[in-house]
């Protein structure tokens, strides 16, 4: 048993902290959170250089072959940064293609994922916010061993950027995904004006879409299932850079609380604040220890999975809400301020909270998952 | 990362496993001295005091395997290793950190084998949560200290046969944590008068102790003189560590979850109510984060590093339990709640009945009440200024 980073994770998140502070300091995330997609070209290619994209993609693919909490280590460092940049989409991407594509479409799609050419993201939600089977509408019609399709994929995140969309749909009774490509016809994406600006996302729409035989991904055995997978990597993603962000926030509201002086004393002297600054420290730890146990089973106890993600994600859910809160109420005015950066964790945290499930849906899951 | 057990440590888990099973099979439990045979057979394993030093009678083994065997035990309901709680969780530590080849050779072993029961002397009329403020007084007198003061809510004082006493040596400190001193004192020392306290939920588990002229040889000082407040901090790390260990809590949940699905609100079961489930899932999560935090801080101590603060985080989590658990059972059962020792027309199991719902102050208060949690994660951890 060993409930710690390696040397080697540590070296990644080091150089990742080191990387964000040099590279992309707040002044840079502010310039590029207001850039029309919230992208910058050149972040994204020093992001490729040092193998963030390709982290958990195979290194017979052009990556470098680590795991989710290698990943996770990575995300908590993005997540406290605020780094706006498609990396969990990415990445999220390549784990599909990586678990249920077949070694030619691996061959085909990772390389470019991992050198940052391509930008993947998924899309799997539609009308209705379902995460599940049930939400999946979008019917495929037979052509040739193809399928059309016609429709929406909503809520997709890094729609305006994206290149790569992975878009389950339905064939008869089964559940397929399909890869479809930014530049193939009759697919449009709009990305929205979003809540939190470094945090975009957008509609995919679908009009009559030609996907050929293989670019349908060839390996589930069951597409529910596969589904039910790819949800729950993504909100260990998200959790994992919800972590490194209430982490910060905590720090920004506890420098303040030392730094502001009321009453002639620093405000972090009265319980009413130094309470729950140190509730949030609670919050947090536990919401780690929650989110690198289902990152671990991953890899290692995947049937533990879904139980570890959906407490992780409750549990942080809940907590960041709280966090972002407490932490601009604890600034006064000043943290309703454009200027300071607290509110911008605290719009993380709203932006946080439905992904992938909030904590209302986890929550159930712990329920029905704990048999009753 | 690695949440999975050596070969060595899976066998062990094994080893306990059949040991539980062959002790505490149905007939075993049923039988005359099952409870002696129980104490007998763990300590003739090694398995009380399993990280102690073997040379006092320990199991000189890892924190992992405690662990594990702490984790086996509760799974399988099984009774405690030991009965003398307080001993085995802080006082014998304390001793083992602190004390002389004389003290552990003489306590250490009885503490092993449930001989008689330790007492914790902390707290005092005026000064609780503010215990380095105590003023308990010990004064030097040839091979003795003369002992004068009171203490109060001394669990089990009534049936111990010693007592861990902090008592003041010198008032002219300038800091209040110097010139505390720690002391073992027997109980049935002339001048010692012991008070019994009923509480809410009935019982006089906790007691008034009175100290007038106690006299204590010098042997039983525990570290140095003036230097209490140390064994304190450490002992207090560990006590805050006991109350948070968490197999017992999950046991404790799975009986909630069990009303729920027996008990009938409202025209359906109370597991089918959604704000039931949420807050039924959110004591599984935070039991859950509770364990892995645990992990987490484990993994520290196998590195070498102290317990210490760090524990305030699930004690915090353990006192919202004690409190949140109680209130639910309540609100599954509702008026058929108010019946002590069950309401026959409610179709729940008598057993489960919620006996623990005044109980919480037990663990939200003693060991430190979360105020003095909260204080202690900004001040000591996130190095906010004391108030
Ligand atoms: C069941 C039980 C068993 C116990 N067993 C033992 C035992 O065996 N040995 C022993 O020595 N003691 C024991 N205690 C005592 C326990 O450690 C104290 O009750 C506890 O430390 C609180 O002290 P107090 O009761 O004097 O409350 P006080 O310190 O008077 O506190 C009253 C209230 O004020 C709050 N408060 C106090 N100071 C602050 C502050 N600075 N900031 C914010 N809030 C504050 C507290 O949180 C509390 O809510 C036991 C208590 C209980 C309930």
């Amino acid at each position: 048993m060993n409930f710690g980073l390696t040397d080697e994770q540590q070296i990644l998140s080091n150089v990742a902290r080191r990387f964000l502070d040099e590279r992309a300091p707040m002044s840079t995330v502010r310039d590029v959170m207001e850039s029309p997609e919230a992208f910058d070209d050149k972040l994204w290619s020093a992001m490729a250089e040092l193998g963030w994209l390709g982290l958990i993609i195979d290194d017979e693919y052009g990556g470098v072959g680590l795991g989710w909490v290698d990943l996770a280590v990575l995300l908590e460092e993005t997540g406290r940064g605020l780094l706006p940049a498609p990396l969990i989409s990415t990445s999220l991407a390549a784990a599909a293609i990586s678990d249920f594509g077949s070694a030619d479409q691996k061959g085909r799609y990772l390389p470019s994922l991992a050198d940052g050419s391509a930008i993947g993201t998924l899309a799997l939600l539609e009308d209705g916010d379902v995460l599940g089977p049930d939400g999946i509408a979008l019917a495929g019609v037979k052509e040739g061993g193809g399928y059309r399709l016609s429709g929406s994929k909503r809520f997709v995140h890094d729609a305006g950027v994206a290149t790569l969309f992975i878009v389950p749909f339905r064939a008869g009774s089964e559940i397929l995904f399909a890869v479809v490509q930014s530049s193939a016809e009759g697919v449009s994406s709009q990305s929205r004006r979003t809540m939190d600006e470094t945090k975009r996302m957008g509609d995919l729409t679908l009009d009559n879409v030609l996907v050929a035989p293989d670019d349908v991904l060839a390996g589930p055995a069951d597409g529910a299932v596969a589904l039910a997978r790819l949800f729950d990597l993504a909100a260990v993603a998200v959790t994992a850079e919800m972590i490194g962000a209430m982490d910060r926030a905590r720090e920004i509201t506890t420098q303040y609380a030392k730094d502001r002086i009321q009453f002639g004393a620093p405000i972090g002297k009265y319980q009413g604040v130094k309470h729950p600054l140190a509730e949030m420290y609670v919050d947090v730890e536990t919401s780690r220890s929650l989110l690198y146990y289902a990152a671990w089973c991953v890899g290692e106890k995947p049937d533990g999975l879904p139980l570890a993600t959906a407490r992780a994600k409750a549990y942080a859910s809940e907590a960041f809400t709280r966090i972002g809160t407490d932490g601009v109420q604890l600034h006064g005015a000043i943290g309703f301020t454009a200027e300071y950066d607290i509110q911008l964790y605290l719009k993380r945290s709203k932006w946080a909270l439905p992904a992938f499930g909030d904590a209302e849906f986890h929550y159930e899951r712990v329920s029905s998952l704990g048999g009753y | 990362m690695d949440f999975k057990l050596t070969p060595d440590e899976e066998a062990f888990r094994d080893e306990v496993r059949a040991f539980a099973k062959e002790n505490l099979s149905p007939e075993a439990r049923k039988s005359s001295g099952f409870l002696s045979n129980w104490l007998k057979a763990v300590r003739e394993k090694r398995w009380v005091g399993f990280n102690w030093p073997e040379a006092y009678g320990g199991g000189g083994g890892g924190i992992m395997k405690q662990v594990i065997l702490k984790e086996e035990m509760a799974k399988a309901g099984a009774p405690p290793l030991g009965l003398c709680l307080m001993g085995l969780q802080w006082v014998g530590p304390a001793i083992i950190e602190y004390g002389t080849e004389e003290q552990k050779k003489s306590f250490l072993p009885d503490i092993l084998d449930s001989k008689y029961q330790w007492c914790t002397g902390y707290s005092e009329p005026g000064y609780g949560s503010d215990l380095a403020s105590l003023q308990c007084k010990a004064v030097r007198d040839g091979d003795e200290y003369v002992i004068n003061g009171q203490k109060i809510w001394t669990s089990i004082a009534s049936w111990s046969k010693w007592m861990i006493l902090l008592t003041r040596t010198d008032f002219n400190t300038d800091d209040k944590h110097d010139g505390i001193t720690c002391l073992l004192v027997e109980m049935d020392s002339p001048g010692i008068e012991v008070r019994p306290i009923k509480n809410m939920a009935g019982g006089s588990l906790f007691s008034e102790v009175f100290f007038d002229n106690v006299r204590v040889p010098v042997e039983n000082l525990l570290g140095e003189e003036g230097k209490g407040w140390a064994v304190t901090v450490s002992a207090l790390a560990h006590e805050r560590s006991g109350i948070s260990e968490v197999a017992g809590l999950a046991k404790q949940l799975d009986e909630v979850i069990e009303l729920a699905k027996q008990a009938t609100r409202n025209g359906r079961r109370a597991s089918e109510q959604p704000s039931i489930r949420r807050r039924l899932a959110k004591a599984d999560t935070i039991i859950e984060g509770m364990r892995l935090n645990g992990q987490r801080f484990l993994t520290r101590q196998l590195k070498g590093e102290p317990l210490s603060s760090e524990t305030s985080i699930n004690k915090l989590h353990r006192a919202f339990l004690a409190i949140e658990l109680g209130d639910l059972s309540l609100e599954i059962l509702g008026n058929a709640s108010q019946y002590l020792g069950g309401d026959e027309t409610s179709g729940v199991d008598q057993n489960l009945w919620p006996n623990g719902v005044l109980d919480w102050p037990t663990v939200v208060i003693g060991g430190g009440t979360p105020n003095i949690q909260r204080n202690i994660i900004a001040e000591r951890i996130l190095g906010l200024p004391k108030d």
